[in-house]
């Protein structure tokens, strides 16, 4: 095995340490901390001692910690990330039931920022020093600043309450939809029904939007960086002089070696996009993983809670990878 | 020429970064404000007193930015919420740079087994979303200031330790690292007069954007509820409190507490960006 694939595997291997690590200093602070999930699904108050001990003894809990980790992890090698206490299913299963609709806000937020943090970051790079460019960098350290879960509130109250363009969460709202992939925007585009598409990609806009601006930021600082740096190189000061037009120059030229750290600080930004996750799907009822992280760990689902740091870190090393692979795209000195 | 004295070298390099300038002038005056608001005489109304003022209305000059379903002034509360994010902030980012920071220096120069098992955890700990991080532990920890404090400790460490060790390693090749090397320098005394000052700076530019982003942290920790019990004034909680009204467009519930963790967070950022052009002054030219 050579070049590309010994290198993909290479990765992966690699992230294994990594995953053990997240997932011992969680499995062991769960145990050590106070709360069970016991408790939590027996409904927490009157319920005699005895009926406790029985109830951790059949899930295993009052076993020795050790001897419960090693049982786990031979679990996870057999794929087996064990079942959700809450819900009684396996916990892959409640993953991947709640995984489209986070991917499909990730998927839209990020094009939001893309688009957003790419152009403003050009602009203010192709006007330095004048007075949009300090206007665009404000907007840009600004957009570090607001908080996630406000900036969401804020925009229910405007566009949802006020103004009632858009509703205020949910991912659907009357309309039945009939759920094959668990994306809604596919399921709508199969079912060819107008109405309940134009109802999905309603719910969609907010939350999108929301976490879209929280992601812009960085992405528009590093764009107009890049940016400016390209421009200042020796072929770009050529290809004005052999008299193209400053589009070409900028678009044909600059922006393809600007796109390289553009794409690293992508792959970056999917590890924020995650955390962000988490206060839009609270704010928007979005049925996500990362609510259902929060979820979990409010009644102390001990398996759920596991498998979804486990499955989040993986998602985000992949993704990670593929980024690093996409720079062979881009930048074709890049060999594996 | 005479040394200049301390302060008039502070005044001076304000004068001439006006992003830190600004940055400082609003971090100052929100401590300042805070703080006070913490005696009653300083606030207009009690901010936790329960019907000191009419339920649910909007701002006006009695209250200029309206009051809540308790009937307490929103203002009030607004100027005296931020003292648990500024406690948490403030506490958290000392004790991470400072754990942080030395347990880098002595990853980076022990190297060997200790060195790649030290660095595969950190890097594990920083790979993970932080704000995911911050919430599963401040769960498991319970609810409060020190629960908050603990968590956000825990999510930064790993950025000063990877600061620190960069440093150490860079730091350990250099010549006068080895001239003092030879002349018979501890390890301790390499870290204490070489390694240390040098990673000051870098310490310094990072810390100042860890807390405007503790801020945030802070004040999503309590929105979710794991800040301070109620009534006390917190600004994270009042906009989950607001949460509850937005439906009959109670729009300044959230509005202000909002503004108010803006302005605090863009606040340390400002002074991070200036911080940032000070001890990297190639920076500024390309204005990154």
């Amino acid at each position: 095995m050579g070049g590309l694939p010994r290198y993909i595997v290479q990765r992966l291997l690699l992230t294994i340490p990594m995953l053990f690590i997240l997932l011992t200093i969680v499995f062991i602070l769960l145990r050590v901390m106070p709360g069970n999930p016991v408790l939590a699904l027996l409904g927490g108050r009157n319920v005699s001692p005895q009926v406790i001990a029985d109830a951790l003894h059949r899930y295993g809990f009052d076993r020795p910690i050790h001897v419960q980790y090693v049982q786990y992890i031979g679990q996870i090698l057999r794929g087996d990330f064990g079942n959700s206490i809450n819900s009684g299913r396996p916990v892959l299963q409640d993953l991947f039931l709640k995984l489209p609709a986070t991917l499909e806000l990730a998927f839209f937020s990020m094009l939001i920022a893309g688009i957003l943090g790419l152009t403003t970051g050009l602009l203010a790079a192709t006007r330095a020093d004048r007075p949009i460019d300090h206007g665009i960098r404000f907007f840009h350290i600004g957009s570090f600043a607001i908080p996630l879960f406000w900036l969401g509130l804020m925009l229910q109250i405007i566009f949802a309450v006020k103004l009632h363009w858009l509703p205020v969460a949910q991912r659907i709202g009357r309309e039945t939809i009939q759920s094959v992939t668990g994306f809604y925007i596919i399921d709508s585009l199969l079912m060819k029904d107008p109405k309940v598409i134009v109802d999905v990609l309603r719910h969609l806009v907010l939350p999108a939007v929301t976490l879209g601006i929280a992601q812009t930021g960085l992405l528009g600082r590093i764009s107009r960086a890049s940016m400016l740096e390209v421009l200042d190189m020796d072929y770009i000061t050529t290809a004005r002089s052999k008299g193209l037009r400053e589009r070409t120059v900028i678009l044909g030229h600059a922006l393809r070696n600007a796109l390289i750290p553009i794409v690293t600080v992508f792959g970056l930004e999917f590890a924020i996009l995650m955390g962000g996750a988490v206060l839009t799907e609270t704010v928007f009822s979005w049925p996500g993983i990362a609510s259902f992280l929060v979820n979990s760990i409010g009644s102390r689902d001990y398996y759920a809670i596991q498998g979804t740091v486990v499955f989040i870190a993986l998602f985000i090393s992949v993704i990670n990878l593929i980024v690093d692979l996409l720079y062979s795209f881009i930048d074709p000195r890049v060999r594996y | 020429m005479a040394e200049r004295p301390r302060w008039r070298r502070i005044l001076h390099s304000l004068r001439r970064h006006p992003l830190l300038s600004i940055g400082v002038f609003i971090v100052v005056g929100i401590i300042l404000v805070t703080v006070l608001a913490q005696y009653e005489w300083f606030t207009p109304y009690s901010p936790t007193m329960y019907r000191d003022a009419p339920r649910l209305e909007g701002p006006s000059c009695a209250h200029w930015m309206g009051t809540d379903h308790l009937q307490r002034d929103v203002f009030s509360r607004v100027i005296s919420g931020g003292i648990a994010s500024l406690i948490v902030a403030f506490t958290a980012v000392a004790i991470s740079i400072s754990v942080g920071a030395v347990v880098g220096w002595i990853s980076g120069f022990s190297g060997g087994w200790l060195d790649r098992g030290l660095s595969l955890t950190m890097d594990a700990l920083y790979s993970f979303p932080s704000m995911i991080l911050a919430i599963v532990l401040v769960a498991l920890f319970g609810a409060g200031l020190q629960p908050m404090i603990w968590s956000v400790t825990i999510v930064y460490i790993p950025t000063y330790f990877r600061v620190a060790r960069a440093e150490v390693l860079r730091v350990r090749e250099t010549t006068y690292v080895e001239a003092a090397r030879a002349i018979g320098a501890s390890n301790t005394r390499i870290v204490a007069r070489h390694v240390a000052p040098n990673t000051v700076n870098a310490l310094m530019a990072v810390s100042s954007f860890n807390l405007a982003d503790a801020i945030l942290t802070v004040a999503a920790l309590s929105f979710l509820g794991y800040g301070l019990k109620p009534p006390a004034p917190d600004w994270g909680f009042d906009i989950q409190n607001g949460q509850k009204f937005l439906q009959s467009g109670s729009w300044w519930l959230i509005t202000f507490p909002g503004l108010a963790i803006i302005t605090l967070s863009l606040g340390f950022g400002l002074i991070g960006e200036g911080v940032s052009d000070l001890v990297n002054p190639k920076r500024k030219r390309k204005k990154v």
